[in-house]
């Protein structure tokens, strides 16, 4: 369903599409690295920060 | 089926505008076959991001915040020190706590996490300004380096630079060097503490970095003049806390040299 139609989309030669598939991984893994990761880890899932606190911080 | 009567016409206007007729045709889907491999490539697309999720946390934080904080200690602008100088026991120079939260003001080596290792210290230990970012923070309202009382830090024990990693390592004796630097006020001191002892508590425990550790409400004398780091238990976990502390040896101002600790290789 969806890899196809991506694949299929992709205009060019196979080799020209692996390329641009590449290019397309690339850009989604540094929209995740740059801003979606850092926002999950900032409001969603916290990591633990090793301060002692009053309040636990989670 | 409609699949069935569409599929062949548009294969035929294929083959009849001039281009090459594809040899094999893509396979006939039913819909209960389209639902299952849309939610096959959803899972596998749900475990991709979950495994990238992984490797940020456990290593592009890592390399990021490691970056950020060489260049906070270059920015501090230390200039090498030469020759071992006197080491002072008696009442430390130190310096007025910095009025903003994520000020850098000193930097920390520790022999036992490495010879290379020398990170900034922030005002403050909020978790996206301070932790994620400079790497240690001090804990607002406690003292200062080389004052009476808890000079105490916080640090992430993994993700983000990690700088207190190897907290659990740090032996009895082992020496933590501080390195205060204002060039506004021409302060520059190192403070030399050694290790004294190390304890695991349940993050509520604050009286780990009371004036006199573990003894809240006891005013600290000039025997008083700690340090304490706080990093998470067990790793990658925020259920306790590992607390060490450290006392005072001595205090050096960078002008007259180098402690002798940081060309130590530790025991």
């Amino acid at each position: 369903m969806i890899f196809p139609f991506v694949w299929r989309i992709l205009p060019g030669p196979t080799a020209l599409k692996v390329f641009e598939l590449l290019v397309l991984l690339a850009a989604i893994v540094s929209v995740l690295f740059t801003w979606v990761f850092p926002w999950i880890a900032a409001d969603i899932l916290p990591p633990p920060d090793g301060t002692v606190d009053v309040t636990p911080t989670p | 089926m409609t699949a069935h009567e569409t599929l062949p016409s548009r294969r035929s206007r294929r083959g009849g505008d001039g281009r090459a007729a594809r040899p094999a045709p893509r396979r006939r889907q039913t819909v209960g076959g389209a639902i299952v491999s849309l939610i096959a490539e959803l899972l596998i697309i749900a475990g991709a991001g979950t495994g990238l999720y992984v490797v940020w946390t456990a290593w592009w934080t890592d390399v990021v915040a490691v970056k950020h904080q060489t260049s906070l200690v270059e920015h501090l602008k230390q200039r090498d020190t030469t020759g071992t100088g006197t080491e002072h026991r008696g009442p430390a120079p130190v310096l007025a706590e910095p009025p903003n939260v994520t000020d850098v003001f000193g930097t920390m080596q520790i022999p036992r996490f490495g010879k290379d290792y020398d990170r900034p210290i922030g005002e403050g230990t909020d978790r996206e300004k301070v932790l994620n970012t400079i790497g240690l923070g001090h804990y607002q309202d406690t003292a200062m380096p080389g004052a009476e009382g808890n000079f105490a830090v916080a640090g992430h024990r993994v993700t983000y630079g990690k700088p207190l990693n190897q907290i659990a390592d740090l032996k009895t004796g082992d020496d933590i060097v501080v390195r205060v630097t204002d060039p506004a006020k021409k302060f520059d001191v190192w403070y030399v503490y050694k290790v004294t002892d190390s304890q695991i508590v349940t993050p509520d425990h604050i009286e780990t970095i009371a004036p006199v550790p573990n003894k809240p409400g006891v005013e600290p004398t000039a025997e008083d003049r700690w340090l304490t780091l706080t990093a998470c238990h067990p790793m990658w976990s925020a259920k306790e806390r590992y607390v060490t502390h450290a006392k005072l040896d001595y205090w050096m101002p960078a002008s007259e040299g180098t402690p002798k600790e940081l060309s130590e290789t530790p025991k």
